[in-house]
């Protein structure tokens, strides 16, 4: 009798053995296949820009292109600092003070997508003069933050810093 | 399925039958025995085989000539429609085509829809088809995305970006998705390749769904099981095969109408501009066949929710078989189903209508009602009416409904009376 179980469970250590060595070897063949529509090196090379902001006048906005996305640079008038500045932020949906969004009041620097699906978000409209999204109706303030419409989150803030004071690095 | 076992005549295709049974499998198909009463809304199926092949050739055709590269590729289109001998037929067949297939596969879900044709015991075709029209709107999201204009790169944008809705892995994956950080040359490369495996995938299942109808046999309009040995079945070939074969001139017809004479009518104009990643268009809709989804993914003020209900709606309906817990089949016994399911094609349609209007005002509330009843069809009506709905009775046989009409009887022995009497003298 036991001459019979014995090698039975010898033979079942064998085949789970063989199994988890070929799950493994499995996930190991797939997974270049599956990581190789991850951006490339040549894609994560244009990851910074340098933009000249020194012609700018207050009250407009330029949009430069960075990773393949619209980055909005707008000086704001005093009018539009204070009316971001005033903001009870318990009103808001995703709670962010305006002095956390900018490094310095007067720059508004931002990723001109819309989180909500991705659209661009069209300045100056919207019930906030600021800027609105035409795709699903989401309305931005004056800091760039959701105010109405189905976006969860405030326009995105990217990795920037002023190189000198005409001029900002972004990424 | 023919019962009797299949022995080729001539030797050679004995010889050649035993050892790949090829003559056996033709056989089977012409000889498929199909209901007698089987109307003009069962001749779909073959006509969706038409509009895939189609699609597949066509498609073969175009790849020659089209260039897959964000640099190129809007030029290559016009390359196509201006300099290619026939390019503007074979695009805009291919182009048209794609609306004609979704216009044949609505028509062909909802009659399943109507004669209950997704119940036991054909749920898996039913499943098989669903999935066969997942990879449909796949594909042809990925095709509209190749000409590289405003539309196709803001769809491609909106519907990437609706993975990142997902908690948590969603920014990676549309990353993963974008193999970049926003929708690009690698994009557009990806989903060329896409585009050019799901048909095939498409045609395999395609297979699976005929192989899994062959098995219980064609439902029909009076939704009883045939008896197959009682004259109430007819081989597929040649009679279903020449009413396939009219309906298909009839919906070629159809076709060609769009094709030489309102070839752009069902595409955006703003296509024929070249994609541009800083100026979004003011009105992002999708192609046609994909408004109903649209609408309900704006009818949700929430964007992981709108996600959600969105591909709910698709994914509830692989569930409808067992939803429905009515055994009868066919509407044509379910009086109050009946009513039910026009409301719900009613409802579909207006819910088409509300995903090409601004989501505002009139247009936002409406797309809630009609989005709450879509889900209230599936998940309230559906489980409770087979419970309650008090059916009328089945007839005994397909035949009856037709012969039981008043009258009929009437008629045959008038027309045989008339016969005798015409031919009196051969009846010596």
């Amino acid at each position: 009798m036991s001459n019979e179980i014995k090698p039975k469970k010898r033979r079942d250590f064998l085949f789970t053995a063989t199994y988890t060595i070929g799950a493994v070897g499995l996930g190991a063949a797939i997974w270049p296949l599956v990581d190789q529509m991850n951006p490339d090196s040549s894609v994560k090379a244009l990851s910074t820009t340098e933009v000249d902001i020194s012609n700018i006048e207050p009250g407009k906005t330029i949009t430069v292109l960075w990773r393949g996305k619209p980055i909005f640079i707008r000086r704001r008038t005093k009018n539009e600092i204070a009316e971001a500045a005033a903001v009870d932020i318990k009103d808001l949906k995703d709670p962010e003070k305006d002095s956390d969004r900018t490094k310095n009041p007067e720059w508004l620097v931002m990723v001109g997508v819309c989180t909500h699906l991705g659209c661009v978000p069209l300045g100056d409209k919207g019930e906030y003069k600021a800027w609105f999204c035409p795709c699903h109706g989401t309305h931005y303030d004056t800091s760039g933050r959701v105010r109405k419409g189905p976006a969860p989150k405030n326009l995105e803030i990217p990795k920037y810093e002023f190189v000198d004071s005409n001029t900002i690095k972004i990424g | 399925m023919s019962e009797e076992k299949y022995i080729p005549k001539s030797k050679l295709g004995q010889w050649f039958d035993s050892r790949l049974p090829l003559l056996t499998l033709t056989h089977h198909l012409t000889s498929y025995p199909t209901p007698k009463n089987l109307n003009y809304w069962w001749t779909f199926g073959g006509i969706l085989t038409f509009c895939l092949i189609t699609q597949i050739v066509t498609g073969l055709v175009l790849a020659m000539h089209y260039v897959a590269h964000v640099d190129h590729a809007f030029e290559s289109i016009e390359h196509i429609m201006r300099d290619v001998n026939y390019g503007w037929l074979i695009r805009y067949v291919h182009a048209n085509g794609a609306s004609m297939f979704f216009l044949a596969v609505y028509i062909h879900i909802f009659r399943s829809l109507f004669y209950g044709s997704y119940k036991a015991p054909r749920e898996i075709i039913w499943i098989i088809g669903l999935l066969i029209y997942i990879l449909m709107m796949a594909t042809a999201f990925m095709g509209y995305v190749l000409p590289w204009g405003q539309m196709s790169f803001w769809g491609a944008t909106v519907i990437t970006n609706l993975f990142s809705a997902i908690p948590l892995v969603g920014e990676s994956i549309t990353t993963w998705l974008w193999g970049g950080y926003s929708v690009d040359n690698p994009t557009l490369n990806r989903f060329y390749s896409l585009h050019y495996l799901l048909p095939f995938l498409i045609f395999g299942l395609v297979i699976l769904h005929i192989w899994a109808l062959h098995v219980p046999g064609n439902n029909n309009p009076v939704g009883i099981d045939v008896k197959k040995n009682n004259n109430e079945t007819m081989p597929f070939h040649p009679y279903m095969v020449m009413k396939d074969l009219f309906a298909l001139l009839l919906f070629i017809t159809v076709f060609l109408w769009f094709v030489f004479f309102a070839p752009n009518v069902l595409g955006h104009p703003d296509n024929y501009i070249e994609a541009n990643p800083l100026v979004t268009p003011a009105h992002i809709v999708p192609e046609w066949y994909l408004l109903p989804f649209y609408a309900i993914l704006r009818a949700i003020p929430s964007k992981l929710g709108g996600v959600i209900f969105m591909f709910s709606a698709i994914f509830i309906l692989m569930l409808l078989p067992w939803l429905d817990t009515c055994k009868i089949r066919s509407s044509t016994y379910r009086p109050i189903y009946k009513k039910f399911f026009w409301l719900l094609l009613f409802v579909v349609i207006l819910l088409g209508y509300l995903g090409a209007k601004p989501p505002e005002g009139v247009y936002l509330i409406l797309s809630r009602l009609a989005t709450a009843y879509y889900f209230i069809h599936f998940l309230v009506i559906l489980p409770v009416l087979g419970r309650y709905e008090k059916t009328d009775p089945l007839p005994q046989s397909i035949s009856d409904p037709v012969l039981d009409k008043p009258g009929v009887f009437d008629k045959f022995k008038k027309a045989a009376a008339k016969y005798e009497g015409e031919n009196a003298s051969s009846f010596k």
